[in-house]
């Protein structure tokens, strides 16, 4: 595709036996769990973004998504695939990737020691701006995230919103043509998180590509043109959010009893197919097709019953759902689903 | 390293960048700064005044000992390489910089050239101590120069061992593990006391300890107790030894972090 700013064919990836160590550093080890003995973290994995778009990679721990921002940032190398970034191959033309990329790792990698304008000297100065340019570029970034008044100050003093927003300026250093954002609000407090959203969405504008890896359903349904979802390194699902909502059906109807003890006499006796049981919350929630149908039809099988709700809600299906539907990991307390798992054999085969 | 030709034009000016960014943290915390030149000149203190130790040394112990805790100061050096690479590692500042379109070799010349630079300044302030302690260099200033360029020698390998460990470790966790062996190795050598005092087997092990042959040839140069003649070689060859294997194993291991 001519105007894809991404473009990755069949990408493989296997921790040959290392349990993914020396490919992780800072990474923590939380997606290292499954790793015993050679991981496939990438398992031909397919994706295009096109230019000027923003991409959400959505998936749960170890689905492959940072392996794949590694591979594509070039830190990592690919076991097979074809993968292009900017119009260049990532392992014949590394040089000239990173000519055009910037990165904003899991953790903000910065000199903690430094202040807010060292670091973005620093970077400017290795990007080869020379010493008045990457000063410049250093104010210009400090005004633009707002940071100035704190560009002195150690970045170990930051907040963790601050310090996000100085690296996000520092992957951008350079305008690059595409910009990788893994999990940029992971460990970060509402406020921060916000902070962040602002800050990607303002540069959407400017033409730069975004690949956004996530663990936050809400985050890529804010700042995504489009979404892939990512599983056992593949990507089982591709659209828009609400593309992908649409995959799970139409409307939901949630149903939250006063009394927990009776949710499976209510799963059995409500109208409903594909009811799914959330004991902590004394949810019982189904996918309808027939809004008011199913709401009388719920309304009247509790009355005569003598089942007590405490709130009967009709609503859009969240992503969360349409993400649990697509990974299978579905780990709730939800014993009442056969019909959910017929229809979501359906679902993947759809999406393979 | 797989530099590009690209790349390659750029590794002076990248390695001169990031050991100014080394310089201008050792700005930023000098307090920092100071304890880690002080430190030495604590243990220097601490074992010529406290310790009274110096057991089997022929001559002044303080004489005998300013040599060993130059030499062993760059042996602890070790640790201070390794925890700055793991913090980087630890950190992802290494990805971001790996991430850029700069000569990747340029991390760790700019680590080695200021750790150098570091261990310059140790010697400096140990040697100044050690004269107003009332030390003297009796070998003329070429010798006293030899020594110092056998002690930044040594201090060099023990550079590329912190950072290829540090490569292999990669989590800060594993600086303690490593901390912990170091002081043993360091204290099993002719530092502190004259290796003839020892059992028969410890005696050989400290003899064999290539920081001893360190130390011993910088007291030859120095004209200082516990002197030695011959090891001069054993304390070139040593180190390029060390250097031999463990370069070349870092820098592997660093090109390997895209694996």
């Amino acid at each position: 595709m001519a105007d894809a700013a991404i473009t990755v064919e069949g990408a493989r990836k296997n921790y040959g036996g290392r349990g993914g160590k020396s490919g992780t550093s800072g990474k923590g080890g939380k997606g290292d769990k499954g790793s015993k003995g050679g991981k496939q973290a990438l398992d031909g994995l397919d994706l295009t973004v096109a230019r000027g778009t923003v991409h959400g990679m959505l998936g749960p721990n170890g689905a492959g998504k940072t392996t794949l921002v590694r591979v594509l940032s070039t830190l990592l190398r690919p076991d097979a695939g074809r993968i292009e970034v900017a119009g260049h191959d990532v392992v014949r033309e590394p040089y000239a990737v990173r000519l055009r990329i910037g990165l904003l790792g899991q953790h903000a990698a910065l000199d903690e020691e430094l202040g807010g304008r060292q670091n973005l000297e620093l970077f400017g100065r290795l990007y080869h701006l020379g010493a008045r340019r990457a000063r410049a570029r250093a104010d210009e970034l400090l005004e633009r995230f707002d940071l100035t008044d704190t560009g002195r100050r150690p970045v170990r003093a930051y907040s963790g919103g601050m310090r996000r927003r100085l690296d996000l300026a520092a992957s951008l250093i350079t305008e690059p043509e595409v910009l990788f954002l893994d999990e940029p609000t992971t460990g970060l407090d509402p406020r921060g998180r916000a902070e962040v959203w602002a800050s990607v969405r303002s540069l959407v504008g400017g033409g730069t590509t975004v690949l956004l890896t996530t663990q936050y359903l809400e985050e890529a349904d804010q700042l995504a043109d489009r979404i892939s979802v990512v599983d056992a390194g593949r990507v089982i699902a591709e659209g828009t959010a609400g593309d992908l909502k649409a995959r799970i059906g139409g409307d939901r109807i949630d149903v939250v009893l006063r009394d927990a003890g009776q949710l499976a006499a209510a799963g059995a006796l409500l109208p409903l197919n594909g009811v799914s049981v959330d004991t902590d919350r004394r949810l019982l929630s189904a996918p309808v097709t027939d809004r008011m149908t199913a709401l009388a039809g719920v309304v009247r099988a509790l009355e005569e019953s003598g089942i007590e709700a405490e709130d009967i809600a009709l609503r859009r299906p969240t992503l969360d759902e349409v993400f649990l539907h697509l990974t299978e990991r579905d780990d709730r307390d939800d014993r009442g689903d056969r019909d959910d798992r017929d229809d979501r054999d359906d679902r993947t085969e759809e999406a393979a | 390293m797989s530099m590009s030709m690209a790349t390659n034009t750029h590794a002076l000016t990248d390695s001169w960048t990031m050991t100014r960014r080394e310089l201008a943290r050792w700005g930023r915390q000098p307090v920092q700064v100071v304890v880690n030149l002080v430190f030495p000149v604590m243990l220097l203190l601490m074992f010529g005044y406290l310790m009274g130790g110096g057991r089997g040394v022929s001559g002044e112990y303080r004489d005998y000992l300013v040599p060993g805790m130059l030499a062993l100061t760059m042996a602890f050096g070790l640790e201070g390489t390794m925890i700055a690479v793991t913090q980087d590692l630890d950190k992802g500042v290494i990805d971001r910089f790996r991430s850029m379109p700069m000569a990747s070799g340029a991390v760790l010349v700019g680590r080695a050239a200021a750790d150098m630079l570091q261990s310059v300044l140790v010697v400096a302030v140990l040697v100044g101590v050690g004269s107003a302690l009332g030390w003297r260099a009796h070998g003329g200033f070429p010798a006293f120069l030899g020594a110092v360029g056998l002690l930044l020698l040594f201090r060099f390998a023990m550079l590329w061992i912190g950072i290829h460990l540090a490569l292999v470790a990669g989590k800060p966790e594993m600086v303690q593990a490593v901390q912990i062996l170091v002081w043993p190795v360091g204290f099993l050598s002719n530092a502190l006391a004259a290796p003839e005092s020892m059992p028969g087997w410890l005696g050989t092990l400290v003899e064999w300890n290539p920081m001893s042959h360190t130390a011993t040839a910088v007291r030859d140069l120095f004209g200082s107790p516990g002197a030695e003649p011959g090891h001069v070689w054993a304390a070139v060859l040593w180190p390029v030894a060390l250097l031999a294997v463990f370069f070349p194993l870092a820098v592997r291991r660093f090109a390997k972090l895209s694996r």
